[in-house]
């Protein structure tokens, strides 16, 4: 912390350094600058006369979904098993492909570094495509349906598992590793039994919040064509029965909910 | 006979993972019946399945040899126009974020506050981007304006739970020596709330920067701008080279934001 004197020799305590002070001040502009630019380009390509009644639109809104069509439910059934499906039969098969995967990209129990980058970089793909844009090649490649979603889903899993689950294994105690190296088990007999009874707990906890975060992706995976509550959801909005989107939007709302106090009793009673 | 008597005679058997075996075989037993159900309500259509193998071989060759060329003006609009997206919204939306991530802290918000907050959150998270992105089209007409709305509102869900999450576990001890010495509620705010969570806040700000970027890339889809549109242009139109350009474009700007977020986590803390 810097200290300079007055005049009278008392001593003044400051936080930063005046050069510090004013780099900082520096930053700020600049953030302000690049905000401002992002702005403008944002507000070039805006239709302001759409935003002006945007207040006059939303009430529409709200007022052609109340009262939801609550009939409208008995439709839903089957999509919303669909959906379900598509999350729970998606997770497994991502967690399924993600577990070698996550194996081969830990330091501590991949071959070979060639592999292990390799690994790394199916991870990457994985996490930075959105599930609906897997969805949408897949339902241009499988024709429209649930499977496409399922696979979607999976896909998009893998990278998030294996992640998570890759850097659990990096930080795994080593003590039991070596206790079981020393006994001369072979590399399988390791990872069987000194790597997995440490990561299990981790492995289920992950795979369980995949699976809520994935009941969350699969409701809107239909607007693409992949099959679920989304498909019904799209049929909705595109003929203006907002009443019906209503009732959809109480639905998904009220599986989230559910799934996400499912998956957090099950992770606390887990880890 | 159970594990012990096992192993007096020297056969040892790990400890299955889920003790108690009547919850073990229940699951299995749920398992496989829900597994039977659901594999047989799923409707596959296997002859265009086959029919669509060509055009998957044909996607996964474009991405060895992806085009970046021929649609170089779109991609590049596109791109523009969902970073500007993801700055914008990053920051708009961390801001509105604090206010309520203290509100919907249980030791320094009021009931009726705690409740509103805690409502506000529980609805952004919720609902994925795209459903959100789709009344705030309706409401904003297409463009990325929608779309930052979008981005802004979920990413205030995001921040403000981890948020109060994070002042909710704060080391009590510094509030109070602040409060001790008088402060009033902005100055414990300020001295005692701040520096702790700050570090945290700033580490978050970066991911969620990152996850608006991929998020961008797919509000396009419904018309809220953004490389979104332009992928779904692409993909619709049969251009699998340029879609695959597109992606890999995505997949390089998410580790640059990876590489960069990292980093900067390192500097703060």
């Amino acid at each position: 912390m810097p200290v300079s004197t007055t005049a009278r020799g008392t001593p003044i305590w400051r936080l930063r350094t005046t050069r510090a002070q004013w780099l900082g001040y520096l930053a700020w502009l600049f953030g302000l600058c690049l905000f401002l630019l992002c702005w403008k380009v944002i507000s070039d390509n805006t239709m302001w006369v759409f935003v002006e009644d945007a207040g006059r639109q939303g009430s529409d809104l709200i007022r052609r979904m109340m009262p939801p069509e609550w009939q409208f439910a008995q439709q839903l059934w089957k999509p919303m098993w669909d959906t379900l499906n598509i999350a729970t039969l998606g997770t497994l098969l991502g967690i399924a492909m993600a577990f070698p995967v996550a194996f081969l990209a830990a330091r501590n129990t991949t071959p070979h570094p060639l592999i292990r980058s390799l690994a790394m970089v199916i991870i990457v793909a994985s996490r930075s495509i959105n599930s609906l844009i897997w969805a949408m090649l897949l339902v241009t490649i499988l024709g429209p349906g649930v499977l496409a979603g399922i696979i979607a889903i999976a896909l998009r899993s893998i990278g998030f598992v294996g992640k998570l689950l890759y850097e659990a294994i990096e930080e795994i105690h080593p003590t039991p590793v070596e206790a079981i190296s020393a006994t001369g088990a072979s590399r399988l007999q390791v990872m069987n039994y000194g790597v997995l009874p440490q990561v299990m707990p981790a492995f289920a906890g992950i795979s369980i919040y995949r699976w809520d975060i994935n009941i969350r992706e699969s409701t809107v995976l239909g607007l693409v064509g992949a099959g679920g509550i989304g498909l019904q959801l799209n049929a909705s909005i595109n003929s203006l029965a907002w009443d019906q989107v209503s009732v959809i939007f109480v639905m998904i709302f009220a599986t989230v909910l559910v799934s996400e106090w499912i998956s957090a009793r099950v992770r606390h009673a887990v880890i | 006979m159970n594990r012990q008597t096992l192993a007096a005679q020297g056969h040892w058997r790990r400890p299955a993972f889920i003790a108690k075996p009547w919850l073990r075989w229940a699951l299995v037993l749920g398992a496989v019946a829900y597994l039977a159900v659901a594999i047989g309500t799923i409707e596959v259509n296997w002859a265009r399945v086959a029919e669509g193998m060509t055009r998957g071989l044909n996607f996964v060759a474009a991405f060895a040899q992806p085009d970046f060329l021929s649609r170089r003006g779109d991609i590049i609009d596109g791109l523009l126009e969902s970073l500007t997206m993801t700055l914008t919204s990053t920051v708009i939306g961390v801001a509105l974020a604090i206010p309520v991530g203290l509100g919907a802290a249980r030791n320094i918000a009021p009931w009726p506050i705690y409740l509103l907050c805690r409502s506000i959150i529980t609805v952004s998270r919720t609902f994925q981007e795209i459903i959100i992105a789709i009344l705030f089209v309706v409401m904003f007409g297409f463009g990325p304006l929608a779309g930052m709305i979008t981005l802004a509102f979920a990413t205030v869900g995001f921040m403000a739970k981890l948020l109060a999450e994070d002042i909710e576990d704060l080391d009590w001890r510094q509030v109070e020596a602040v409060r001790a010495t008088g402060a009033s509620w902005w100055q414990t705010m300020n001295h005692a709330v701040q520096p702790q969570v700050m570090p945290r806040l700033i580490g978050l700000s970066m991911y969620r920067l990152d996850i608006n970027f991929r998020e961008s890339a797919v509000i396009g889809i419904v018309g809220a701008g953004g490389i979104g549109a332009t992928l779904n242009t692409s993909i619709s139109r049969y251009e699998y080279d340029t879609s695959a350009a597109i992606l890999l474009i995505i997949i390089a700007i998410v580790l640059l934001c990876e590489y960069g977020s990292s980093h900067v986590r390192r500097w703060t803390q």
